[in-house]
């Protein structure tokens, strides 16, 4: 689990990207963390052939569930919703690496289920349960 | 067991008694428990009574007439009767639960349903695990009471000033004897005689004061008195319910069916006497019986010198912790071991508790991060989660030394 605290997870964590609101999101998603009450909201500016045009993310929790949420973000302008709301619990443990202990899992997922969420417009399922 | 003197005692022999501190984590560390708040480690002689009496006297209690079942129901209520003299009280006024939170429950459907109504007030404080505020939220909902709270002060100390105004028209006072978020010692022997004063009924939540403080339920003059075994050396799932017994006999059951009842017909009961009247189905015999062995070692080593060492050890990790300012580590709470249980709240600079605590982990240190189930406290304060570490008879200042550099790793880690 110490391997997981690296440079780039600690910037994402200190300097997380696309922080914050979006004037006039399509479509949002908030959720909390029921192990420790974590918090992350999603907001995507979608476009008519839904398009993710833009995002923002906003809360409060670890280096774990922020950073995940961070990089994530990075990845899905100019993505459909239908390919956002396939995401797999891969794309995040991809991004963030090695070394998510069991426990923590849930925060690592937690922006992902979050995103989902704004995609399908409706709660998603846990990435890590599916 | 070995009977030692007080004074020959220490928490490296005592240690010795607790075999899941001998065993290394799967990193191959020591295994440093710091979160006893959360539960406690359990020695050999509990974990050999649970075993004892599975393997040779199990069998249900009350009304057996072989041997075994007559040996389960004298463990059962002999360990009723050490569990009452270690907080004071008579074996019928001590009512099994399965643990504080039921006992709390137990307390607020039975006497609340009866004794509080609309317009009636219950006072808690701010500091209050949700144990001891959700079942006054819930009768409040069904009685149409209101909830008062004593304040709690930036500092962690509960602020008295308005108290007479706030126990005007109280039923009820509900408060921990400890806190568990900091550890703030609730000054019970100025706050009780104006609850009476005033005509309020006190609950006292013992969760964290029981494990730790000499507690007698006669002295404190509390109506109810609610812990928990598994944060005292006991097994988990068993917990008990003190209450005066004149208020038992007049309070209404609260789960009913077997073992509770003294007649039954189709269309109506009579109850059994209290504790019995309100310990429906077979209990946690072997939890119970487990409970007693608890109690034994605890009064075996003495609650006074528990306390005196969790005091040096707090004071130990409260200088040390201080050292650890330049890195940004902040300690909440009073900082004063004689005003708190053995628990110490903190932040790391930056760093979120739940990525301190799983650092921490990688050295084999167990530590909480979170809410520790008091959020509203934590909305107050304007915090998000605390690291908390939780001290017991088995710490020593090595335990407070491997703290300490796990904290100087996690700093480092996140360069503060
Ligand atoms: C002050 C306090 N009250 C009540 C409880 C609830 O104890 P239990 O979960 O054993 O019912 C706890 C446990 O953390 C506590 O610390």
């Amino acid at each position: 689990m110490d391997d997981f605290y690296r440079d780039y997870i600690l910037d994402h964590y200190r300097n997380p990207r696309n922080f914050g609101h979006l004037e006039a999101p399509t479509v949002t998603a908030e959720d909390l963390n029921p192990l420790c009450g974590d918090r992350i909201r999603m907001e995507l500016l979608v476009d008519a052939d839904g398009t993710v045009k833009d995002v923002r993310f906003s809360g409060k929790g670890c280096a774990i569930s922020q950073a995940s949420a961070s990089m994530l973000t990075e990845n899905v302008r100019g993505k459909s919703l239908e390919a956002v709301a396939k995401l797999t619990k891969e794309a995040v443990l991809e991004n963030v690496g090695i070394g998510i202990s069991p426990t923590r899992m849930k925060c690592a997922m937690l922006g992902l289920r979050v995103l989902k969420s704004a995609a399908i417009g409706s709660l998603a399922a846990w990435p890590d349960e599916e | 067991m070995t009977t030692l003197h007080l004074s020959e005692r220490s928490a490296v022999e005592i240690r010795k008694d607790f075999p899941i501190l001998a065993r290394p984590t799967v990193r191959g560390k020591r295994l440093v428990y710091l979160d006893s708040a959360a539960t406690s480690q359990k020695p050999n002689s509990v974990i050999d009574a649970l075993d004892a009496y599975y393997r040779e006297y199990n069998a249900n209690i009350h009304r057996g007439v072989y041997e075994i079942a007559a040996r389960a129901t004298e463990a059962f209520e002999n360990a009723r009767a050490r569990v009452a003299r270690f907080i004071g009280c008579s074996p019928g006024e001590l009512v099994w639960t399965r643990n504080a939170t039921e006992a709390i429950n137990l307390v607020a459907y039975s006497w609340g349903n009866a004794n509080v109504g609309p317009g009636d007030a219950i006072l808690l404080t701010e500091m209050e695990h949700h144990s001891n505020l959700v079942p006054w939220q819930l009768l409040a909902n069904r009685t149409g009471a209101t909830l008062r709270f004593i304040p709690i002060d930036e500092r962690g100390e509960l602020v008295l000033d308005g108290l007479d105004d706030l126990l005007d028209g109280c039923k009820l006072l509900a408060i921990a004897h400890v806190g568990n978020t900091l550890g703030t010692i609730a000054p019970l022997e100025r706050i009780v005689p104006r609850a009476r004063a005033a005509g309020a009924l006190v609950l006292v939540d013992g969760a964290q004061a029981a494990p730790h403080l000499p507690v007698d339920v006669s002295a404190l003059d509390c109506d109810f008195y609610a812990f928990s075994a598994h944060k005292m050396l006991g097994p988990t799932g068993i917990g008990a319910l003190y209450a005066k017994r004149a208020i038992l006999e007049a309070m209404p059951p609260f789960l009913s069916g077997g073992d509770m009842i003294r007649t039954v017909e189709y269309g109506r009961s009579t109850f059994n006497d209290p504790p019995w009247k309100f310990e429906a189905g077979t209990s946690n015999i072997a939890g119970a019986i487990g409970f007693g062995v608890a109690v034994d070692y605890l009064a075996d080593v003495g609650l006074g010198w528990i306390r005196e060492h969790e005091k040096r050890i707090t004071g130990v990790a409260l200088e040390r912790l201080a050292a650890l300012e330049r890195t940004g580590l902040h300690v909440y709470g009073p900082k004063d071991p004689d005003r708190i249980g053995g628990v110490i709240s903190f932040n790391l600079g930056d760093v979120h508790a739940h990525d301190v605590a799983s650092i921490l982990d990688t050295e084999g240190v167990c530590i909480r991060a979170g809410h520790h189930c008091t959020m509203p406290l934590m909305d107050k304060m304007g915090w998000h989660a605390t690291a908390r570490a939780s001290f017991y008879l088995y710490n020593d200042e090595d335990d407070v030394e491997a703290l300490v550099r796990a904290l100087e790793k996690a700093a480092r880690i996140f360069k503060l």
